[in-house]
C-alpha cells in the first residue's frame, strides 16, 4: 500500500468513519475507489478491480455509462433539482414512462431520494390506504435504514440505534414459510407485506416455486398489500425489466431504486395504483421530500429506463447470465467440496461456500484477483455475486478466470493446502 | 418513448448516444458470434438453410417492396436476383466447408476455422434484399454475426428482410442477435459502428464514399469500387448472339446490377452488322440530337442523375422527349470519345449504352483501357468474340478482375451466368483500391489457425485428425431459480453417478492414450 493511501485511510478514520475503515483492513479488502469507468473500477494505488457488487445493482449498466453523463450534463443547462412543491415536468415525464413500464394498475410515482426512503413513503401509503399499522416482512430482510424501513429488517441495523420496533407492529416471518405468513395475517391486522423479490442482504435466497404468488394470494386473502422492493431485482436483472412479473406477481406497491439513479443521480421511486395512492387526493402536502424526485435525478432516471428496455438488453442478460452460469459449474466441478452452491436469477446470483463465513475470504482473493464483489452481511457462507447486464463477452471470460483462481486460493486457506482439485 | 421530457434534454444526436448505440448493437453480436463459434457443422447448416429456404420463398414479396419502395428496378428481375442469392448461393458452396478443421496432409498442417467475429455490411438501394440475402447467408456459413445497415432509400424493405431472416435463424436454433439491422440508419451512427474496434469487418457496397469511408474507418474492410464496364465486339463475334446478351444484360434489373456494360466498343467492320441486330433485340439507337438531350438528362454538374437510375428505357425516353418503339429496352448513343470530355462514359445505371466504333483491335482495347481509367477499374468487363487469341489479349489489357466472354455481363461477371462465385459483392481489388480482386463469398469471411509441427518432425496427423474440435453448441440456459419450469432442479438436475462415471471413464481414455504413446515411443 502506498503512503499516500495510508495517509488517507487515517485521514477517513478521523474524519468519515473509522470502525468501516478498519474493518476493510481487516477484511483484506483496502480499496479506496479511485476513477471508474464501465464495469471497472480504479483503486487509488492503481489495481482495477471488475465490479461485480454493482452497489446491489445501482451500477446495473456500468459506472459512469455515457449516455447518462451526456443526459446530466445537458439536463444541468436548464434543470436543478427543482421545486418539489410544484406540478414538474420532469417528475411527471419519470411517472409516465414508471406507469407504462410497470406490471398491472400500477399509476402514480411517488419520490424519494433513495431506497430507505422510498420504503417509508411504501409503508405510509399502505397504511393510509388500509387504515391499518402492522408491516409483515421475512426474517433477516433488508429495506433500509430510514425510520420505518429499518424496522422492517434484522435487528442488527435497528438496535443499534435504539431504533427496533417495540409496539409490535413490526412482525417479521421466515422465508419461503407460507403457513408462517398466513398466521401472520389472518388477523386481518396488517397494512403490508413487504418483500424483496429475492433477498438481497440475505445472500439471495431464491423463492420456492408458488411461494411469491402465494403471498400475494395470502394478501388478497387477508386485506393486507403486497409491497414489491424491487431495489435490487429489477431494471432488467432478472431477464424482465421487473423481476416480480417473472413470478406471476402484481404488486399493489412498488419500489424501486439503487439502479433507476445509474448511479448518476440519487432518486428512489415508488409506484402504486390509483386505487392506493388515496393520500394523494386527499392530502397531496401529506408527504414531502426537498430532494425526492430531484428533476435531475428524474431525467437520468428516465434516459435508464430507456436503455435497459432497449431490446438488444434482455438478449444481452441472457447470455451473460448463461455464459457465466456454465463457467460457474465449472468452477464449482473444480472445487465441489468448497463452492457448493448458486443461486441465480438472471445477474442475480449467490455463491454459497461450505464455510459459515465463506464468502469473506473468496471476497479477498477476488480482490486480489482483480475483482471486486462483496459477502452478504446477513449470511456471510454466501457471497453476492452481481454481474451488469451490459457486460461484454470478453469482460465475463476474464472475470471467470479471475474467479476460478480466487475461489481456490480461498479454498487453500480455509481448507488447507493439502486437498487437491478435483480435475 | 414519446415524451415530452426528451424534448427538453434530447440526446439522441450526441456521438455519445450514437456511440452507445452502436456499442450495445455490435457488444450483442459479439456474444452472438462468440456463442455460434461453438457450432458444428450441422447446427449451423440447419440455420443457414433455413434462411435461405424462408429467402427463397419470400424472394418475390421482397422483389416486389424493393421496387415499390426505391421506385426503381424490375420485380420480375429482383425475384430472381433474390432466388439466386438463396438456396442456389448456399448450394454453390454446399461442397466448402467453412466450419470443421481441415487437414493438408503435404504440409502436414492442420488448419482450423476462425470466424471473423462480427460483420458490419452495407447493403445499397440498387439490389438490396439480394445483397442482405447474400450478406446474411455468407455470414452465416462462416459462424459470423452480422449487422446490416440498409441504404435509407431501401430501408424498409431491407429491415424486413433481414428480421425475417433472422427470425428464421433463431428459430433453427442461431444464436439470437446473429443477424442484426440498423433500422434507423443515419452517417453518423454508420460512421460509428465503422469505427468501433468492436467491428472485425466491414463489408461495403455501396457508392464509392461510403466505400472509401470504410476504408478510412480503421477496421479491416472488404470495400468495391463502381463498375464501368466496357464490352468489347470484334469482327468475329456472331453479331446476333452478341447483341442478344448485351440487350439482356443491359435491361436485366434496369442497369442496377453494378456488372452492367457501360460502354460498348465495337470494330468498324462489325458495326453495320451489330447495329442491326441491336436494334431487333429492343435497342434504339440515338440520333447526335437525342444523344446530346440524354447526356444533359443524365449527367449534372454533380454527377449521374439518379432520378434515372434503375429506370426502364421507355420511361426515359419520355423524360426527354425521345419516340421510341413501344418494345424498347436500351437506349444506345454512339460516342465519339471516351474520356473526361464525355459524360456518357462514365458508368450508367441505367438501360443507357454507349457506342464507341474503333478503326481496330488494338485502338478498341486502348479505348477499353481508357474506360476504366475514368472509372471501374478492378470491376467488370465483357467481350463477344471468337478469336481466343483477342480474347486473351483482351483479358490481359484490360484492368479488371473479370472478364466476361460471350455472355450478358450483368449476370455473368456477378456468378449467374457464369461458373464465377454467385456474389451482390464484386471484389475490385488492387486496381480499384480495394483489398480482395475476386466475387467475395463465405471464404472471405473466415482466417484459419494452423497447426504446424516442426519440419522434421515423423507424426503422422492420424492423432490429430481424430481429434475433434470442441463444437458444444448454444450455452446451456441459466436456472432462474423459483421460476416453474426454469428452477435448477429443472435446467440441471443432478445425476452426480453419470457424472462420476463419466469422470473416470475420461480419466482411464486418458491414461490409457498416455500409455499407448508411449509404448509407441
Amino acid at each position: 500500500m502506498s503512503q499516500e493511501k495510508q495517509d488517507f485511510l487515517e485521514r477517513s478514520k478521523t474524519f468519515w468513519n473509522p470502525g468501516k475503515t478498519q474493518a476493510w483492513q481487516d477484511m483484506g479488502v483496502d480499496l479506496v475507489i479511485d476513477r471508474r469507468e464501465g464495469y471497472y473500477l480504479h483503486d487509488m494505488d492503481g489495481q482495477r478491480l471488475i465490479d461485480v457488487h454493482l452497489n446491489g445493482g445501482t451500477y446495473n449498466i456500468g459506472h459512469r455509462h455515457p449516455e447518462l453523463v451526456e443526459v446530466l450534463n445537458q439536463a444541468t443547462r436548464k434543470f436543478d433539482m427543482g421545486n418539489h412543491h410544484f406540478p414538474s415536468l420532469a417528475r411527471t415525464a419519470l411517472a409516465e414512462a414508471l406507469a407504462a413500464c410497470t406490471p398491472g394498475d400500477l399509476q402514480y410515482t411517488m419520490y424519494g431520494s433513495g431506497g430507505g426512503e422510498a420504503i417509508d413513503i411504501a409503508i405510509k401509503t399502505a397504511r393510509n390506504a388500509m387504515k391499518k399499522r402492522k408491516i409483515v416482512s421475512i426474517v433477516k430482510a433488508y429495506h433500509g435504514h430510514t425510520g420505518l424501513a429499518v424496522k422492517t429488517g434484522d435487528e442488527r441495523f435497528s438496535k443499534l440505534f435504539l431504533s427496533e420496533d417495540t409496539a409490535g407492529e413490526f412482525v417479521q416471518v421466515p422465508f419461503n414459510d407460507l403457513n408462517a405468513m398466513e398466521d401472520a395475517l389472518k388477523g386481518r391486522d396488517v397494512a403490508a407485506v413487504i418483500m424483496e423479490t429475492i433477498p438481497a442482504t440475505y445472500g439471495f435466497p431464491m423463492p420456492k416455486e408458488g411461494y411469491l404468488p402465494g403471498v400475494k394470494k395470502l394478501c388478497e386473502r387477508y386485506d393486507a398489500l403486497y409491497i414489491a422492493d424491487e431495489v435490487q431485482t429489477g431494471l432488467m436483472r432478472c431477464g424482465a425489466l421487473w423481476a416480480i412479473t417473472r413470478y406471476g406477481v402484481e404488486p399493489d406497491l412498488l419500489v424501486t431504486g439503487k439502479g433507476i439513479s445509474g448511479g448518476m443521480y440519487p432518486i428512489a421511486c415508488v409506484v402504486v395504483s390509483k386505487e392506493r395512492a388515496g393520500w394523494l387526493s386527499q392530502d397531496g402536502f401529506g408527504h414531502m421530500s426537498t430532494m425526492g424526485g430531484a428533476e435531475l435525478g428524474c431525467i437520468v432516471a428516465l434516459k435508464v429506463l430507456e436503455i435497459v428496455q432497449r431490446p438488444e438488453v434482455i438478449s444481452m442478460v441472457r447470455y451473460i447470465s448463461n455464459f457465466i452460469r456454465a463457467g460457474l459449474d465449472q468452477i464449482m466441478a473444480i472445487y465441489p467440496d468448497f463452492f457448493t452452491g448458486i443461486r441465480q436469477h438472471g445477474v442475480v446470483m449467490g455463491l454459497e461456500f461450505n464455510h459459515p463465513e465463506g464468502a469473506k475470504p473468496v471476497m479477498k482473493y477476488l480482490y486480489r484477483n482483480g475483482v471486486w464483489a462483496i459477502f452478504s452481511t446477513l449470511d456471510p457462507r454466501v457471497l453476492q455475486f452481481k454481474p451488469g447486464v451490459l457486460m461484454t463477452q470478453a469482460l465475463c471470460e476474464d472475470l471467470l478466470r479471475r474467479v476460478e483462481a480466487a475461489i481456490g486460493e480461498a479454498r487453500t486457506e480455509v481448507m488447507g493446502a493439502g486437498s487437491r482439485r478435483t480435475r | 418513448m414519446d415524451n415530452f421530457v426528451r424534448r427538453l434534454v434530447d440526446i439522441s444526436q450526441s456521438e455519445a448516444a450514437m456511440r452507445a448505440r452502436a456499442d450495445l448493437v455490435l457488444e450483442r453480436a459479439r456474444w452472438a458470434a462468440e456463442v455460434f463459434h461453438r457450432y458444428d457443422r450441422a447446427k449451423t447448416m440447419a440455420a443457414v438453410d433455413a434462411v435461405a429456404r424462408i429467402a427463397f420463398d419470400k424472394a418475390g414479396e421482397y422483389a416486389e417492396w424493393a421496387v415499390r419502395e426505391t421506385g426503381f428496378g424490375v420485380v420480375a428481375h429482383k425475384k430472381i436476383k433474390n432466388e439466386l442469392s438463396s438456396i442456389p448461393l448456399v448450394d454453390h458452396y454446399r461442397d466448402r466447408d467453412f466450419v470443421s478443421p481441415r487437414i493438408d496432409e503435404r504440409s502436414m498442417v492442420v488448419e482450423i476455422p476462425r470466424p471473423a467475429g462480427v460483420i458490419f455490411a452495407l447493403a445499397p438501394s440498387t439490389n438490396p434484399v439480394a445483397t442482405v440475402y447474400f450478406k446474411v447467408l455468407s455470414a452465416l456459413m462462416t459462424r459470423n454475426a452480422i449487422v446490416i445497415s440498409p441504404h435509407p432509400a431501401a430501408r424498409e424493405c431491407c429491415v424486413d428482410a433481414a428480421r425475417t431472416l433472422a427470425a428464421a435463424a433463431e428459430a433453427a436454433g442461431a444464436p439470437e442477435g446473429v443477424i442484426q439491422v440498423i433500422a434507423d440508419p443515419s452517417i453518423p451512427l454508420i460512421d460509428q459502428f465503422m469505427r468501433s474496434d468492436k467491428t472485425d469487418v466491414i463489408l461495403a457496397t455501396g457508392g464509392s464514399a461510403m466505400v472509401r469511408s470504410a476504408y478510412s474507418s480503421s477496421n479491416p474492410a472488404i470495400g468495391v469500387g463502381p463498375g464501368n464496364a466496357p464490352v468489347f465486339v470484334d469482327a468475329t463475334a456472331d453479331p446476333g448472339h452478341a447483341a442478344r446478351h448485351i440487350v439482356e444484360s443491359k435491361s436485366f434489373d434496369n442497369s442496377l446490377l453494378c456488372t452492367n456494360e457501360s460502354v460498348l466498343i465495337v470494330v468498324a467492320e462489325a458495326e453495320r452488322a451489330l447495329k442491326a441486330e441491336l436494334q431487333k433485340a429492343g435497342c434504339h439507337i440515338c440520333s447526335e440530337e437525342e444523344t446530346q438531350t440524354l447526356r444533359r438528362y443524365l449527367f449534372h454538374e454533380r454527377g449521374f442523375n439518379v432520378e434515372a437510375l434503375g429506370r426502364d428505357a421507355i420511361w426515359i425516353a419520355r423524360q426527354v422527349g425521345i419516340k421510341v418503339s413501344p418494345k424498347t429496352l436500351v437506349l444506345v448513343t454512339p460516342i465519339r470519345l471516351i474520356g473526361e470530355e464525355e459524360p456518357l462514359s462514365r458508368e450508367k445505371l441505367c438501360p443507357v449504352l454507349g457506342l464507341y466504333t474503333a478503326r481496330n483491335n488494338a485502338q478498341a482495347m486502348m479505348q477499353a483501357r481508357a474506360l476504366l481509367r475514368l472509372s471501374g477499374a478492378g470491376h467488370s468487363a465483357a467481350i463477344h468474340s471468337n478469336d481466343t487469341r483477342a480474347i486473351v489479349d483482351y483479358a490481359a489489357m484490360v484492368e479488371v478482375y473479370r472478364v466476361v466472354v460471350n455472355a450478358p455481363c450483368s449476370q455473368g461477371a456477378a456468378g449467374f451466368a457464369t461458373n464465377l462465385a454467385p456474389t451482390f459483392t464484386i471484389g475490385t481489388g488492387f486496381f480499384g483500391r480495394s483489398s480482395v480482386g475476386e466475387n467475395i463469398g463465405p471464404q472471405h469471411l473466415v482466417n484459419w489457425t494452423r497447426i504446424a509441427y516442426h519440419k522434421d518432425s515423423d507424426v503422422t496427423l492420424d492423432a490429430i485428425a481424430h481429434t475433434a474440435v470442441r463444437q458444444p453448441g448454444p450455452l446451456p440456459e441459466a436456472p432462474s431459480d423459483g421460476v416453474p419450469g426454469r428452477s435448477v432442479a429443472d435446467l440441471r438436475p443432478v445425476d452426480a453417478t453419470a457424472d462420476r462415471d463419466a469422470l473416470r471413464e475420461e480419466i482411464r481414455r486418458i491414461i490409457a492414450d498416455e500409455l499407448r504413446a508411449a509404448l509407441k515411443e
